[in-house]
Order: structure tokens, then C-alpha cells, then sequence
């Protein structure tokens, strides 16, 4: 391992090209556009963001998943080193067993015509992790339990599962083959309250007993406050805004971060947060803005804003802002 | 006191399904007056659409509504029994009249082939004898009115040339062309990013003020109703578990379903809170439970009464009712002190 960090994007984007155009270049639609971050080993790193800012394509592309335009994704563990974009054949397979993904709708994610047992298993036996039936019964075992499920149940059929159960079968599919490494995309989007807070609770768990990094992508900020210990916040491909739970949620450095924290209906019908209202929704990432994206929402633009995009800045206490103004705008 | 807009009274709506008769919705009770915004949660399953669609007799052909079932609806002179209606020209006079409804998911309310403005147009014109061009001008004001910019162009434009939040406030403009009293709007902002939701939750409540209307609020997100319901029912797999005031229900729950749901609610105050979820499934429908519908996840069953018996409304504070032993026993409990 060459540093501490379990994940290293540098300067990734991830581009769509539209169709084909005779004259010139066709348009693109800059999904992921120079993103980078850490995600240091043993952490609960979340991603934030509104529909359409590229949350779930970073994600993708950090497991190989999405195509990679340009950029670097280093992923290391103690065993391996891998610049992720170009990994051969053979290293694509390892990479797979060592980075998995947690789906959002449990309801979707399981095969209505294969048994809980067959369906946990499956990850073993496609990438022939075991020598024999036995052993992948043991492991199917052995994470059904460490994810709370009934043993008894391995013989049923999803439909008979509600969502939480669903979800506690699809991450224990996720883990069966041992990864270090989890992307989880939305992993509780679907879920009433009373059972996500559950399964959340089952996802910290796990992490300290199996020794997990987690990438969680969501987009309810309440969700991430608790169970995450950094976030960055995304908006239309790129980072506006990266730091921990702590100080993101208490001090709120980006116009866009703060906007989003006071748009989180309050229970306290007083506090009805109007103050920092946003107008008009997320453009098109087909025709971002010139300069800052997020100029044309932000109630403290200014003429530079318009014209200069600004890199993420350092500002101290692992606290990275991408914005022209935060230093006048946290005095106020 | 004048009367509430609409009242409802022991509610029960079954549906006819394979597997024998499913309770959807049990005794469920309760008003709305005129310019007040009713909010109803609860988790998925607990039948707070069945409910809102019994109101203007959307459920499919399969439901059955019990005997003792009542929804009465007073708009202006006229009572309207509800439930009584049975011919659909009967029923105009609520369906877009007297209530309008709006959904969750905008982009499956409209019709994909026909330009919103014809959408608007034709419903108007159904409601009221208006000729074409006034229909035409009452729909780009509203379009208007609820935030459209450009909306004489917008009005041409087909459902999927608009964003989501755009399509949420388009369907608001149509719902409330034709004067509703009541709009039921079924989770309006479930789809909705948090900042367009916001957006959103203060367009409604500026309208409420604007044209005294009341709104039945569906939702699962306790944050959302406090922020937009004057007065809040909790419901549990069919019945209606607590009732009170936005600050009653919220700041001082009584029912333990109540309490479960708000400590299982991550929230960005205090984030270090704890995350205590409600220990098992929401049981199955066709497998109501005996006594209290909520006795199996309880924290606080009193053994021998909950599993066997249905509670009885216990009143707390003013308009505050909650049914459950527990909450009737600490009551009896207090007094006697």
C-alpha cells in the first residue's frame, strides 16, 4: 500500500458523447467532470448531491463500471495496487471481488426465480471462490448470519421478504466474496424509516467487524450525517464542497452545501429555513455553465463567478470548498 | 364553529383480492376544515392512499366500503354524501370539482402525447361552460401563478420537455384551475429534489392562504409535514394511531408507533444521535394483527389487553387523540397523582 488511502480519484471525468454529429464534435454530456478525492481506509466517505450531479457515475466509474474519459482511480489495499483504468483482464476480475456495489431497490436487485441461498451464493460460484459446494454453503452461512438473516429462510424465495429483509439479502450477496472496498448507490433510498435506520445500523456494524471502506452515495443528507464520517457534495460532475461529517453539517462552507442543509424540512415547524431558498433548479449537464456551475443558483455570484471555475481549495482541517467567495461569505 | 369541509367517519375499505378479503383502511376518522392542511403519515402499506381515494371514490372496482362508512362533503349549501354516489356523472361533482388530486410521480399524471395547455384546457371545459379561450387564458394564468416563467410558451409544450419540478408545479396549476375546496395531494414531493421540494412546500402553502382551500398531505417524511400541515394523523396499517396538532404530534408524541418513527428519523440537529429503528416488519395486511394492530413492534405491550383488544381514543390535550393502552394507562396514571 503506498499511502493511507483506500481510493484515490485524480482529475476523473466521465463524458457521454450524444449521438454522432457529420460537422464537428458531438455534444457531450459532462456527467463526471475532473473529479478528485480520497477516501482514506475505514471510512464511511459519503456523496451527496440532487438527482443529475453525477453522484451515482462517480461511483460507477470508480468500480470500472462507467467508462473513464480521462483521469486516474488508484485503489490499494494490502495485497494490491491497481490504477484502476487500465487493469488488465485478470486484474479486472480480482478487482471485482475486491470492490462490490449495493444496489438501491431491493425489490429489483434479486432474482424473483432463484432461492435467498442461490442468490447470496452466486458471487462465489461466478467467479469460482470455492472448491466445493460445501465451502460456499458455509460462507453463504456465515454472512446471512453476520447480516442478520434467519438461516432457515435460505431456502425461500425473495417474494417472500419484505424490503428490509430484501436489503439485508442484497448486501450480504455484496459481501460474500470478501471485498474491502463497497460502493453502496442510494442502499436505503427505498426503505421506510423504521427499517432504514436498521439497516444503516447493520452497515456500521459490518464495517467495524469486517473491516470495510464504504462509499455511500445518498441523497438525503440526513442519512449521511449519521452514518457517514466524511462527505463531499457534488453538483452537476463536480465537488463544490468535501469534509467531515462535523464540520460540513456545523459549518457549512459552500453557497450550495448551505443551501442544501436549510432545504432539509425541518420538524420544527417554526424553522422553515426560507432564508437560504434556492431559485430555479440544476441546469442541464449538456450545457453546464461558463465559469462556477453553480453561479446561476447562487445567491452570492458575482461577476467572476461567471468567468473564473474555481479549483478545490485546501482550506485546512481536511476541508477541501470550491468556491470564489468562501472566505467573505464564512465571515458573514 | 362552522362545520369542517369534509368529514369522515368510520372508514373501513376492504379490497376483493384472491387471497380473500384484505383491510386496507379500519375505522379511520377525521376531519378537514377550510383552509387547513391535514397531514397524513405513515409508513408504505398503511393505507394513507386507499384513504385519500376513498374520498372521491378512486379506489378500483374490487373495494368495499363497509356500512358505517361516511364521507360527508360540504361545499357551500350542498352536503354531499360521498359514498352514496354511484354514477360517474354524479361524481364530476367531486372528481375535479369540489377535490382535486395530484401525485407523486408528475410525469405519470399527464398524458405524454398531448401538450399540457390541451390537458388544462380539457378539463376546464369539462367542470364549467367556458369557451375555449377563456379556459386558454385561466390556464396560463395559473401557469403562471404557481411559478412557470414564460408559461404562454410553456403552455404548448409536451409533459416531457418539462423538469420534475416543473411538472410537479404544472399538475398544481391544473389541479387548482378548477377552484377546488380540497386538493389531496399523494406524496407531491417524494420525487423532488430538497431544494425543488422546498420550492414546492411554500407554492402550497402560499396557495392555501391565496384560495382558502384545504389540502389532504400524504406523506412518509415527518419533516415535510412539519413544515406544511396545520394538524397532523399518524396511520399504522390501516387505522389512524395518533391525531393532534403539527406541534402536539410532532414535539410531544403520545402513541408509540409516534415515537418510534421520530427516533428512527436521522436528522441533521444532532447527528450523533443514535438511530433506534421499530424491531421487526410492518406485518402483512392479509395477517392484521389481533388487539392493537401495533402490539407485535411495541415497546410498551401491556400483556393480556393489546394482543386481545382493540384501544379505544384516549384525549389527551385539546384535539390531541391517541389509541393506545399504554398512553390511556399513563393518563389514568397522571390524574390520579
Amino acid at each position: 500500500m503506498k499511502n493511507g488511502n483506500h481510493v484515490s480519484v485524480q482529475d476523473l471525468s466521465v463524458h457521454y458523447p450524444l449521438g454522432r454529429s457529420l460537422f464537428g464534435e458531438p455534444p457531450v454530456v459532462r456527467a463526471v467532470d475532473g473529479v478528485s478525492l480520497e477516501i482514506p481506509r475505514g471510512s464511511f466517505f459519503g456523496l451527496v448531491g440532487e438527482s443529475g450531479s453525477g453522484k451515482t457515475t462517480l461511483g460507477r466509474a470508480i468500480l470500472k463500471a462507467a467508462p473513464i474519459t480521462h483521469g486516474h482511480v488508484a485503489y490499494s489495499d494490502e495485497d494490491v495496487d491497481y490504477d484502476v483504468p487500465v487493469l488488465s483482464k485478470a486484474e479486472l476480475k480480482d478487482y471485482r471481488k475486491r470492490a462490490q456495489l449495493i444496489f438501491q431497490d431491493p425489490y429489483a436487485a434479486l432474482s424473483p426465480r432463484m432461492t435467498v441461498r442461490d442468490i447470496i451464493a452466486e458471487p462465489l460460484e461466478v467467479m469460482r471462490l470455492t472448491a466445493s459446494r460445501e465451502e460456499t454453503d458455509e460462507r453463504v452461512r456465515e454472512i446471512a448470519a453476520k447480516c442478520r438473516l434467519n438461516l432457515e429462510h435460505l431456502r425461500r424465495f425473495p417474494h417472500a421478504f419484505s424490503g428490509g429483509q430484501r436489503q439485508r439479502i442484497s448486501i450480504a450477496r455484496a459481501l460474500v466474496c470478501r471485498p474491502k472496498f463497497v460502493v453502496a448507490d442510494e442502499s436505503v433510498a427505498a426503505l421506510d424509516v423504521s427499517i432504514q435506520a436498521d439497516i444503516l445500523n447493520l452497515l456500521k456494524s459490518l464495517q467495524e467487524e469486517l473491516d470495510l471502506t464504504f462509499l455511500f452515495i445518498s441523497h438525503d443528507l440526513g442519512v449521511v450525517a449519521h452514518i457517514c464520517d466524511h462527505v463531499a457534495v457534488m453538483y452537476l460532475g463536480s465537488i463544490v464542497e468535501s469534509a467531515p461529517s462535523q464540520e460540513l453539517f456545523a459549518n457549512p462552507k459552500h453557497p450550495y452545501t448551505q443551501a442544501l442543509l436549510s432545504a432539509i424540512p425541518s420538524l420544527d415547524p417554526d424553522d422553515t429555513g426560507k432564508a437560504q431558498r434556492l431559485e430555479g433548479e440544476i441546469p442541464s449537464p449538456l450545457n453546464p455553465p461558463k465559469g462556477c456551475k453553480f453561479n446561476t443558483r447562487c445567491p452570492a455570484a458575482m461577476d467572476d463567478c461567471r468567468k473564473i471555475e474555481p479549483a478545490l481549495e485546501d482550506v485546512g482541517e481536511e476541508t477541501h470548498v470550491a468556491c470564489l467567495r468562501w472566505k467573505e461569505l464564512a465571515g458573514r | 364553529m362552522t362545520e369542517p369541509l369534509i368529514s369522515v367517519r368510520n372508514l373501513t375499505v376492504r379490497f376483493r383480492t384472491d387471497e380473500g378479503l384484505v383491510t386496507a383502511v379500519d375505522r379511520a376518522s377525521f376531519d378537514i376544515s377550510a383552509g387547513e392542511i391535514l397531514g397524513l403519515v405513515g409508513e408504505s402499506g398503511s393505507g394513507k392512499s386507499v384513504t385519500a381515494k376513498s374520498l372521491m371514490q378512486l379506489n378500483g372496482d374490487n373495494a368495499v366500503y363497509d356500512d358505517e362508512s361516511r364521507i360527508t362533503l360540504r361545499t357551500g349549501d350542498e352536503v354531499v354524501e360521498v359514498l352514496s354516489l354511484k354514477r360517474p356523472k354524479d361524481m364530476m361533482v367531486i372528481r375535479g370539482g369540489a377535490i382535486s388530486m395530484i401525485f407523486q410521480e408528475p410525469m405519470a399524471s399527464f398524458a405524454p402525447a398531448i401538450t399540457i395547455g390541451d390537458q388544462m384546457v380539457e378539463q376546464l371545459q369539462l367542470h364549467s361552460a367556458m369557451s375555449k379561450k377563456r379556459a386558454e387564458e385561466i390556464s396560463i394564468e395559473m401557469l403562471n401563478r404557481v411559478g412557470i416563467s414564460d408559461a404562454s410558451k410553456r403552455f404548448r409544450q409536451y409533459a416531457f420537455e418539462f423538469s420534475g419540478g416543473m411538472r410537479q408545479r404544472a399538475m398544481i396549476a391544473m389541479a387548482l384551475s378548477t377552484k377546488p375546496k380540497l386538493l389531496i395531494a399523494d406524496e407531491p414531493t417524494t420525487a423532488l429534489d430538497v431544494t425543488i421540494q422546498a420550492q414546492v412546500i411554500d407554492l402550497m402553502k402560499d396557495l392555501v392562504d391565496e384560495f382558502q382551500m384545504a389540502i389532504l398531505f400524504i406523506t412518509h417524511d415527518l419533516g415535510v409535514i412539519a413544515q406544511t400541515a396545520d394538524r397532523v394523523a399518524v396511520m399504522y396499517l390501516g387505522e389512524l394511531v395518533e391525531t393532534g396538532s403539527v406541534r402536539q404530534v410532532i414535539g410531544e408524541p403520545a402513541h408509540p408507533y409516534t415515537n418510534g418513527l421520530l427516533n428512527a428519523l436521522p436528522t441533521i440537529d444532532d447527528i450523533y444521535a443514535p438511530l433506534i429503528p421499530v424491531p421487526g416488519d410492518i406485518p402483512s395486511p392479509l395477517d392484521r394483527p389481533s388487539g392493537c394492530v401495533f402490539h407485535t413492534r411495541c415497546g410498551q405491550v401491556i400483556a393480556g389487553t393489546c394482543e386481545s383488544e382493540v384501544p379505544a381514543a384516549t384525549q389527551l390535550d385539546d384535539g390531541h387523540v391517541c389509541y393506545c393502552f399504554a398512553t390511556a394507562a399513563g393518563q389514568a396514571g397522571q390524574k390520579a397523582l
